[in-house]
């Protein structure tokens, strides 16, 4: 019965959860101006830097991520002290360091599990995960996945660089067949995960994916993460220069980026390369057209719905294809009621139903007896 | 016809057999007619490692024992004066804790041929003579149960399941027990089906009216009311007093109470007891895993709420990490540990003390923390309670030690003075304005609490994790004499606890032969056995910990006043390695591991082997 409740819905609501909800979506604490575009909060990039020196190796990926943040937060419009960083070990995990908010650099992989418990007990709070392929899709997988189903309303910010940095270069679970590392001097053997449709499979509302080497595009990225109520999940391509350097670069260098990438957007054709090429569905796969021939048009190839997961399955499908080019952008967003708005309505409820308890109520519940 | 009343001051009762008769329930509203009759109680529940065993096989057997009487009791029994066995292998299970004289109730139909098989007797127990020491009792239950059901309605299945019933009716009278606590209970229960609340209550009556009119029942026993401290009682599992310990805590601090956790035995039963609190200001939380667990109540610590975890044995195992993360940043979270025989998966359903190193030593690095044990039912309450008042007041993880003994057992507990428990002190940090940057490891003079400021304070935005940070700024640090120092700061704040131990308390004689010292849930069983040696005229003392870190040094002084030193546990020797490294001074252990409590008797005998 769940299972057809389920697909009736699209998969998109668990059975039970209400497809309307009072208020409005609640992207923001409450108390908080509305961010992004409208009002900025007087603060400035500078307000977020921590007095701490940064540590990451010259030339590495994670600089121009915080730096994108940093940039961001003023616009988001959020007070400072309502912003946590929590993060797990590795490279990108020492980012709540140097930001100038509230933050935890807890233990490996465990992330997850401390922004769930305080989100769940202070929604009032705006927090970000921070966290790599190694915290969270090895040590930490069991947790990234629970986080996405429960849909706790903060952002995961997943810098994928394919590789394990802190510990001087061994294979990560998004590490290609074949690579070459210290632990694999004759080449990995493991199948690599690909962190978009895992966490699609593991029911995430918000899923998204950017690179370092395009700021503008992380900013937006994680802009919308940030707006979307519930866990908005963005994996970063991130180039590790010391231990894996040029991992993504057929994706983030100008000589390929622009036949090897498309930019998804909702409501928008799928076209990139200048707009010279295109992809189309012939049944259920994807089949890049070219648009300047003549055989194809722009009305020919899909328009994408980043609220269809049956798109964005496949979308998240091609991964390291090919013939077709390396998706970026939001592949799927669905409103979907938070962990904590639902922890809250239950108690709320409860107490409607039975009334605000105290503590003598309970200690004299059930059968007493006195003994003078 | 008329009985003969038999007055007692105490009796042990114990209900066995499958772990679908029923047992447990029967147990239970016994229990709670005995604390209605206003008796001291204590009970033992044993539950078998399987959920449903195949029926009428040894290692299905569930039991519930419990004593009772007019006097102070300890123990749920050493010896049991009445067993009600429900099939051949319930009696097979129990037979050798029964009283030489005591009275077993068998349901006489569920001795034929097969059941005998399933149990592994070769010959009926009923007819061999094997129960010739014993007085015996056999009831047609099965006959009789489905003769009072005939015109229920219910199906045969359910009939034969409902046989606890009659069988609780036929206990409550042969101790004079009210009936009306068990008639409520169903009719509360089974308010929504009316079908199942009346056949039980027709079977409870009749189980009831049967031991009044059989011959088979000689005597009926009446045990009077024991002399308890004036107040008001309830009856009291350990667990739900736990339960209540922590909602208290957060009534009294004014923090939000955070209970995640992971299903496991025994310590699921808190998750359950305190889901049910919603309105009490309780949120709980079902997690992926043990570790999740600790670190959404890390998460809640950081966020100006009391964070807590609950687990058993190898949940507190896989904690461990998590646990050095909260003590490194002096965040308050309690651990709740609800031990079971171990290691690994061990014996889930079983009790032991085993975890004790665990809860001291069990994290990298030097890391000391409080920990606590609870040592009856009731002292669950206040022991949970200090717990969180010393994780707030402190700012560190604590772990509190209970057992699956203590968790399932019952006693009468008088309900305390709300306003009588010791105040917590919460102050969260404030921007000052003469403070230039915000010092999250600037401590607190007396306690060297560090200052909690929660995410959400203006001016004191701050990071914290799990690399070691530099006195007062908590910046990272790696640099060595900083470390040595914040080691030993760590180390001196859970040594400031000891402001928070009371003078101990020392049963019986205050000087003598044997100091006994005990930890946990033993106390009752020590208690009693100081009693009984005391009263064969040797010179006996007992001292219990409910702090088991910090250790007070008064040990030492009270041990000086004894020749010798006895350390009973359930466990091959933990408590006792401590106290010898701390103290250097000859502590004797005494250990019990087979999943069961202390018999007094058990530690009487190691006394008098001391003496002798
Ligand atoms: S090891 Fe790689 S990921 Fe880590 S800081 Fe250096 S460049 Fe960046």
């Amino acid at each position: 019965m769940a299972d057809k409740d389920k697909r009736s819905t699209g998969g998109k609501l668990p059975p039970g959860v209400k497809t309307k909800l009072k208020a409005p979506m609640a992207t923001l604490p409450p108390g908080a101006k509305s961010g992004g575009d409208g009002a900025p909060s007087g603060l400035t990039r500078s307000d977020f830097v921590s007095d701490q020196d940064v540590r990451w190796c010259p030339g590495c990926g994670d600089y121009a991520v915080l730096a994108t943040v940093q940039r961001l937060m003023p616009e988001l419009g959020i007070p400072r002290e309502k912003i946590v960083f929590i993060s797990g070990i590795g490279c990108s995990s020492r980012f709540p360091y140097y930001m100038n908010a509230y933050g935890m650099h807890s233990i490996h992989g465990r992330a997850p599990t401390i922004a769930t418990g305080l989100k769940a007990t202070r929604p009032d709070l705006d927090i970000w995960v921070v966290t790599g392929d190694g915290d969270s899709l090895s040590i930490g997988g069991n947790h990234i996945i629970h986080l996405m189903r429960r849909n706790v309303n903060l952002q995961v910010l997943l810098f994928n660089n394919q590789i394990y940095g802190l510990t001087k270069g061994q294979y990560s679970p998004t590490s290609e067949v074949g690579k070459i590392t210290k632990s694999t001097p004759f080449g990995s053997i493991d199948h690599p995960f690909n962190p978009t449709a895992l966490v699609l499979g593991a029911e995430a509302s918000f899923v998204g994916r950017t690179m370092d080497r395009d700021p503008k595009h992380m900013k937006e990225m994680f802009r919308m993460a940030h707006d979307h109520a519930g866990t908005g999940f963005v994996e970063i391509y991130q180039n590790c220069n010391i231990f894996n350097d040029a991992a993504f670069f057929v994706y983030t260098e100008k000589a390929t980026k622009k036949e090897r990438t498309i930019f998804i957007e909702h409501g928008k054709p799928l076209v990139y390369a200048g707009e010279t090429k295109g992809l189309r569905l012939e049944g259920f796969h994807l089949e890049s057209v070219d648009l300047d021939t003549g055989s194809w048009s722009v009305a020919d190839c899909v328009v994408y719905d980043e609220t269809s997961i049956e798109l964005a399955s496949i979308m998240a499908r091609v991964f390291w294809h090919e013939e077709l080019p390396q998706p970026f952008g939001v592949f799927y967003r669905e409103r979907r009621e938070t962990y904590e708005e639902q922890l809250q309505q239950q108690i709320e409820s409860v107490i409607d139903r039975d009334g605000k308890g105290t503590l003598e109520d309970l200690l004299h519940a059930g059968d007493t007896w006195t003994i003078a | 016809m008329t009985k003969n009343i038999e007055s007692l001051s105490e009796a042990t009762v114990l209900f066995a057999g499958d772990s679908g008769d029923g047992m447990q329930l029967a147990g239970t509203q016994f229990t709670l007619a005995t604390a209605y009759a206003m008796n001291d109680l204590a009970t033992l529940p044993d539950f078998p490692a399987e959920i449903r065993a195949p029926a009428g096989t040894t290692y299905g057997i569930s039991g519930f024992q419990l004593r009772f009487g007019s006097t102070d009791i300890r123990t749920p029994g050493d010896e049991v004066d009445l067993l009600v066995a429900m099939n051949p292998a319930a009696l097979k299970v129990n037979l050798s804790r029964v009283r030489i004289g005591g009275t077993i109730l068998v349901n006489g139909n569920a001795f034929d041929k097969r059941s005998l098989d399933l149990a592994g007797l070769e010959s009926n127990p009923l007819e061999d003579g094997s129960l010739d020491r014993y007085r015996l009792i056999s009831v047609e239950l099965t006959r009789l149960t489905r003769e009072t059901l005939v015109d229920s309605g219910l199906k045969q299945k359910d009939i034969d399941r409902s046989k606890n019933m009659f069988a609780l009716g036929m206990s409550l009278w042969m101790y004079s027990r009210p009936l009306d606590p068990a008639l409520d209970w169903i009719s509360n229960k089974f308010a929504k089906n009316e079908q199942i609340r009346d056949a039980n209550l027709k079977l409870l009556r009749k189980g009831f009216h049967f031991g009044e009119t059989t011959e088979q029942f000689a005597v009926r026993y009446e045990i009077s009311p024991a002399k308890m401290q004036p107040g008001t009682y309830r009856a009291i599992q350990g667990i739900h007093a736990l339960a209540m310990g922590l909602v208290a805590a957060g009534e009294r601090s004014g923090l939000t109470i955070f209970y995640a956790s992971y299903p496991i035995t025994p310590a699921s039963d808190l998750l359950h007891a305190l889901s049910r609190y919603k309105n009490y200001g309780v949120m709980t939380m079902q997690t992926e895993d043990e570790i999740a667990a600790i670190g959404a109540a890390i998460g809640a610590g950081f966020g100006g709420n009391i964070g807590i975890t609950g687990t058993s044995g190898p949940g507190l195992a896989l904690k461990t990490e998590a646990a050095g993360l909260a003590l490194i940043t002096e965040l308050p979270v309690v651990i709740v540990n609800v031990m079971r025989g171990g290691p690994s998966t061990g014996l889930p359903t079983k009790t032991e003390q085993s975890d004790l190193l665990q809860a001291m030593f069990g994290r990298s690095g030097d890391s000391p923390l409080p920990v606590l044990a609870a040592s009856t039912p009731g002292d669950c309450f206040e022991t949970a309670y200090e717990a969180c008042r010393i994780a707030v007041n402190y700012m560190t993880p604590v772990i509190l030690l209970v057992d699956g003994y203590l968790a399932n057992g019952s006693e009468p507990w008088m309900i305390p003075d709300v306003d009588s428990l010791k105040p917590f002190d919460v102050r969260f940090a404030e921007a000052a304005d003469d403070e230039e940057t915000f010092l999250p490891y600037s401590r607190d003079d007396k306690t060297l609490a560090r200052r909690w400021a929660k995410p959400g304070t203006p001016g004191l935005e701050h990071r914290i994790g799990g690399l070691e940070k530099e006195n007062e700024t908590g910046n990272i640090s790696y640099e060595g004499d900083n470390h040595e120092l914040m080691t030993h700061l760590r180390a001196e704040k859970v040594e400031r606890v000891l402001a928070e131990i009371p003078p101990l308390d020392v049963f019986g004689d205050k000087s003598g032969d044997v100091l006994v010292i005990g930890w946990g849930s033993t106390r009752g069983a020590i208690e009693a056995a100081v009693a009984q040696a005391r009263s064969a005229g040797n010179k006996v003392g007992s001292v219990h910990l409910r702090f088991l870190n910090p250790l007070t040094s008064e040990i030492a002084e009270i041990a000086g006043r004894f020749k010798q030193l006895l350390v009973p546990e359930l466990n091959n020797g933990q408590l006792v390695r401590i106290l010898r490294d701390r103290f250097l001074l000859p502590f004797v252990p005494f250990n019990k591991i087979q999943g069961r409590p202390f018999r007094a008797s058990e530690i009487v005998g190691a006394i008098e082997e001391m003496i002798v």
